[in-house]
């Protein structure tokens, strides 16, 4: 690990040199992601399909897209992210200015994910960059195709200097943590988050962790065809069309009434099969699973008879080709592993309730998951829903779509995590507000010194309640 | 007195279940949220510091013999100022806060929301005992959470009164308080909080942060570190000096996270600052400090003893060019400042906390700190000789690890240009010392050793809330682009689409049908 040390050095050396608090720096980097995104794009979609059999269309709608957007928001935004903001200051402290100077956090780590392996190394790089850090990526060696593009790119067209893919799987991950780091980007399980944070503890350093949950999906009923039509192509996507279900912000299970449910089984299944096609596996239009572990895994939670029982559609399993169709179960129990644990695969609970506003309380009464999805025009029930319940992001009508965002935030609460991130809030979540005060060296309050006495105590008292009229009648000595 | 001692139970780790149990449940029926709960809770910590001024005062006075004056100003004021505004605030604090979307998401509307993180936990520290306990609270409650607050122990006085101030004004359903030292906070710990504010210490704050990583909880750490005070020559010597010396000596003796530590300024102009300050001192002490009733006392004899020990070297006393005096039987120390102590003694290796004031005149070869792998680069292996530049002194700073302030007098602009770029710490104030705490606007917080997260003001309210963002898409133009099965086309849709280019999507469009 002597390689790793010196790396290491280099990226210290570079940060302390102040070369990456130049914005021209800062510019220069976001300009060879660009240049990566557009020149190394086939091979970025040939990565992809070799570690998650992604269709380029997708890879380029969830990856390649989203942070070439995200690269052009950073480079137009850089100047005015990077400038100081005044703050107000009240009179006692006349004459003085005050500011907060947005200043780098210094020597990064990023840990990126299996399931967008581009993206998710990539969206907290423009942040890291933008806001003057260098940077350690790691990205996830479960993809090892885009570990590799990533690593040689990087090298390639960004600082590397300043800027350092470092790839391996938990020992290398393990080894870099117990290095000094001024942040840790982490997005994972919460297992690992908790080593991550644990491993923090020792240098005192911030971290934000992107983590997951199950993300429900309320699904209220719809009169008109087309809103019909519209959702139901959203929830679809949102669940089998992005990563086939393997992401933090897929819906996990829907919640729907009772009386709805039946209707809403038979939309699925119709556009399911022309979203997909009669043999997935043929029409490419699905994400294979990540890898044999996982594949196991989801095949576990169908193996339950009781959970196996309740399949309405699809079940289908491919072991060697790593592929699982869509599938959708009625009602498993509530105890059974599916229910419990976060899915991330192409199964797709349906529970049904009495009344649909019941889903708050079922929501309510397990962990704070990343995102709540809701389809409905019902405003009552999507007031009640934003204030009662607690989640990362709340989304109507859409799902995941809330990830190509830039003005909101990105982050989780509770399991699913904290920090956040997108947009300008990327660029924060490397940064340092840092307070400044430059005061004049002419007005005194000389009252703020000892000897104290009553008289200064008396205007203390005033100048702090902001009551300057007071404030003066003291000082003439008319008040007490 | 016998009822209390009676009932009073060991509050272990059954007690801290029981108690989260309590609050969850308060916290789960909704009472915290509305507007009007935490209204009437603000409203009655005013009253709190408001009727109870002159027992807060005493209480402060019998744990810490801090003059009420300083008393006063540090705590009080600032407690009513933190009060008054996140009253006049709330309701704009409140308020979800609309933004803007993009071509990509089109058609939709956005707003960010603050909601509560749910049973929060702060640990006050013991130098500004009423303050750092109940400060961070103002925040809690204004951001709709149930509180528990465990003030330090080393000030029962304090500890007990806001206990039992607590206990009768603020509503013991969501707002509690425990008090005690180790045994009880490790209690505390063990529970899952939605967030933990912590200030103290770093030794103690990574204990604070070991348990909240079990829980994946979200803290916010108050701590300190050495922070430095620069002075040039160009300045205006007396105001200066009060400044300095007021942020150093009416600080609580030093003992303040934002006091200032150690104090560097040229060879040539030392001789003059010294004495300014030495008048300056006797004019607010007098010639025996140890009489004056205006200085704080150390706060026990772990601490005095501690301060004594970093006076222990020859190599460092013998430095000392001021003061000294000290008497342990009343924790009381005089204001003590010394010349050109070794960089590497045990005084410029922790924070002082202390009315002991190192002043380094670089101009002399110094050998910089070696600290933990990869905090001093290679940049810091050279030797400096005759160095009269202040400027270049920053290298020395920036060697010890991020402090939560930093001061730099002077008048030209240049170097506070560069201080402020090159300096990092939690805040940094140019010709002054320890105001930003005072400031609303300004987020008040560490960076490295020195903590994470800030507040004061709307940063309270923000610290204690999450920031949840609502996305509401509308039901026209969904682009089948979106969906499989697929093709080369949907790509150039989707290409136009992220791009944010509104005509490349129309092209895409009218190209698609």
């Amino acid at each position: 690990m002597r390689d790793l040390e010196t790396d290491l050095e280099e990226l210290r050396e570079s940060y302390t040199s102040g070369k990456t608090k130049e914005a021209s720096w800062r510019k220069s980097q976001l300009n060879a992601l660009l240049t990566i995104l557009k020149e190394k794009e086939k091979d970025i979609f040939n990565a992809l399909e070799h570690d998650l059999g992604k269709h380029y269309a997708e890879a380029y709608r969830d990856e390649v897209g989203t942070l070439t957007k995200s690269v052009n928001l950073a480079l137009s935004s850089l100047k005015d992210w990077m400038a100081a903001k005044k703050a107000k200051l009240p009179l006692p402290a006349f004459p003085s200015t005050a500011e907060v100077f947005p200043e780098p956090l210094g020597v990064v780590l990023i840990f990126s994910s299996w399931n967008f392996p581009f993206g998710l190394s990539l969206e907290p790089l423009i942040g890291a960059v933008a806001a003057g850090n260098a940077v350690v990526l790691k990205p996830s060696e479960l993809a090892p195709a885009s570990s590799s593009l990533l690593a040689t790119t990087i090298s390639t067209y960004l600082d590397k200097k300043a800027v350092k893919v470092i790839e391996g799987g938990q020992v290398v991950g393990e080894h870099l943590l117990s290095y000094k780091w001024d942040k840790i980007f982490f997005t994972g399980s919460s297992r690992v988050a908790r080593a991550v944070m644990t491993a923090a503890v020792k240098h005192i350093t911030p971290v934000t962790l992107e983590l997951g949950g199950k993300c429900p999906a309320i699904f209220d009923s719809f009169s008109s065809s087309w809103d019909k039509e519209m959702v139901i192509k959203r929830v679809l996507g949102g669940k089998f069309g992005t990563c086939s279900g393997q992401v933090c912000i897929g819906i996990d299970y829907i919640l729907v009434q009772e009386g709805y449910a039946p209707t809403l089984v038979e939309l699925l299944k119709n556009r399911t099969v022309k979203m997909f096609g009669e043999n997935p596996r043929e029409t490419k239009s699905m994400a294979r699973i990540i890898n044999k572990q996982h594949f196991s895994r989801l095949k576990n939670l169908l193996d339950d008879p009781s959970v196996k029982s309740c399949i309405v559609h699809g079940g289908g399993m491919d072991e060697h080709n790593l592929f699982i169709e869509p599938t959708i179960l009625m009602n498993p129990p509530l105890e059974a592993s599916i229910m419990t644990d976060e899915i991330f695969g192409p199964l797709l609970p349906i529970i049904t309730l009495k009344k649909i506003e019941d889903s708050i309380g079922f929501i309510n009464s397990r962990p704070k998951p990343l995102a709540i999805y809701a389809f409905t025009r019902n405003e009552t029930l999507q007031k009640r829903i934003v204030s009662e319940t607690s989640s990362g992001s709340v989304t109507f009508n859409d799902a995941v779509i809330q990830y190509a965002a830039d003005t909101v935030p990105f982050g989780g609460i509770g399991e699913s995590g904290f920090g956040r991130y997108h947009g300008k809030f990327s660029f924060d979540a490397f940064t340092h507000e840092k307070a400044v005060i430059s005061r004049g060296m002419i007005s005194e309050f000389w009252f703020r010194f000892p000897p104290w006495d009553d008289n200064k105590l008396a205007l203390t008292k005033k100048a702090y309640s902001f009551d300057y009229f007071g404030f003066l009648l003291v000082l003439l000595g008319l008040k007490k | 007195m016998a009822e209390d001692s009676e009932t009073k139970k060991v509050f272990d780790a059954e007690a801290a279940a029981s108690l989260m149990k309590d609050l969850r449940g308060s916290y789960a029926s909704g009472r915290t949220r509305s507007y009007e709960w935490r209204v009437a809770q603000l409203k009655n910590m005013m009253k709190i510091v408001d009727d109870h001024e002159q027992d807060i005062l005493d209480a402060i006075r019998a744990d810490l013999c801090k003059p009420d004056q300083e008393a006063y100003i540090a705590e009080i004021s600032i407690m009513k100022s933190s009060c008054m505004r996140a009253l006049g605030e709330l309701h704009r604090w409140m308020k979800p806060e609309k933004v803007k979307t993009s071509v990509t998401t089109f058609p939709s509307s956005a707003e960010i929301v603050s909601e509560p993180l749910g049973v929060v936990l702060i640990i006050g520290a013991w130098n500004f005992p009423l303050l750092l306990s109940l400060d961070p609270a103002i925040g809690a409650i204004a951001a709709g959470n149930a509180v528990v607050l465990k003030p330090s122990e080393l000030c029962p006085a304090t500890s007990s009164l806001i206990a039992k101030l607590v206990g009768k004004y603020l509503d013991s359903s969501c707002v509690r308080v425990v008090e005690g030292a180790v045994a009880e906070t490790s209690a505390l710990l063990e529970q899952k909080w939605d967030k933990i504010f912590f200030t103290g210490s770093g030794r103690v704050g990574r204990i604070v942060l070991a348990a909240a990583a079990k829980h994946l909880t979200p803290v916010t750490l108050e701590l300190g570190g050495k922070c430095p005070v620069v002075v040039d020559s160009d300045i205006n010597l007396p105001v200066a000096i009060n400044r300095i010396a007021g942020g150093k000596w009416t600080s609580n003796n030093g003992q303040a996270c934002i006091a200032p530590d150690y104090l560097i300024t040229t060879k040539d102009f030392a001789p003059k600052l010294i004495d300014a300050l030495k008048h300056q001192l006797e004019a607010w002490y007098g010639k025996d400090p140890l009489e004056s009733k205006d200085l704080a006392h150390i706060v026990n004899s772990h601490h005095f003893d501690r301060l004594l020990k970093l006076l222990d070297d020859d190599k460092v006393s013998g430095k000392i060019i001021h003061g000294g005096q000290r008497d342990k039987a009343n924790l009381k120390f005089a204001p003590t400042i010394l010349l050109d102590v070794p960089e590497d003694s045990l005084i410029m290796g922790e924070e002082i906390f202390g009315p002991l004031l190192p002043i380094f005149t670089p101009g002399k070869r110094f050998v910089p700190t070696v600290g933990p792998l990869f905090q001093t680069g290679s940049l810091f292996r050279r030797q400096n000789n005759n160095v009269d530049k202040l400027e270049e002194c920053f290298d020395m700073i920036i060697s010890r690890g991020k402090p939560l302030a930093a001061y730099l007098f002077t008048n030209n602009k240049k170097l506070k240009k560069k201080f402020v770029k090159t300096v990092s710490a939690g805040g940094l104030v140019i010709n002054d010392t320890v105001l930003h705490f005072a400031e609303k606007t300004l987020p008040f917080g560490g960076v490295g050793e020195s903590g994470m997260g800030s507040y004061h003001g709307k940063f309270s309210y923000d610290n204690f809330s999450h920031r949840k963002s609502v996305l509401y898409k509308g039901f026209a133009g969904d682009a089948s682009a979106r969906y499989p099965p697929y093709s080369d086309r949907k790509l150039k849709f989707l290409k136009a689409l992220l791009s944010g280019s509104v005509i490349g999507v129309i092209l895409a469009l009218i190209g698609w049908s």
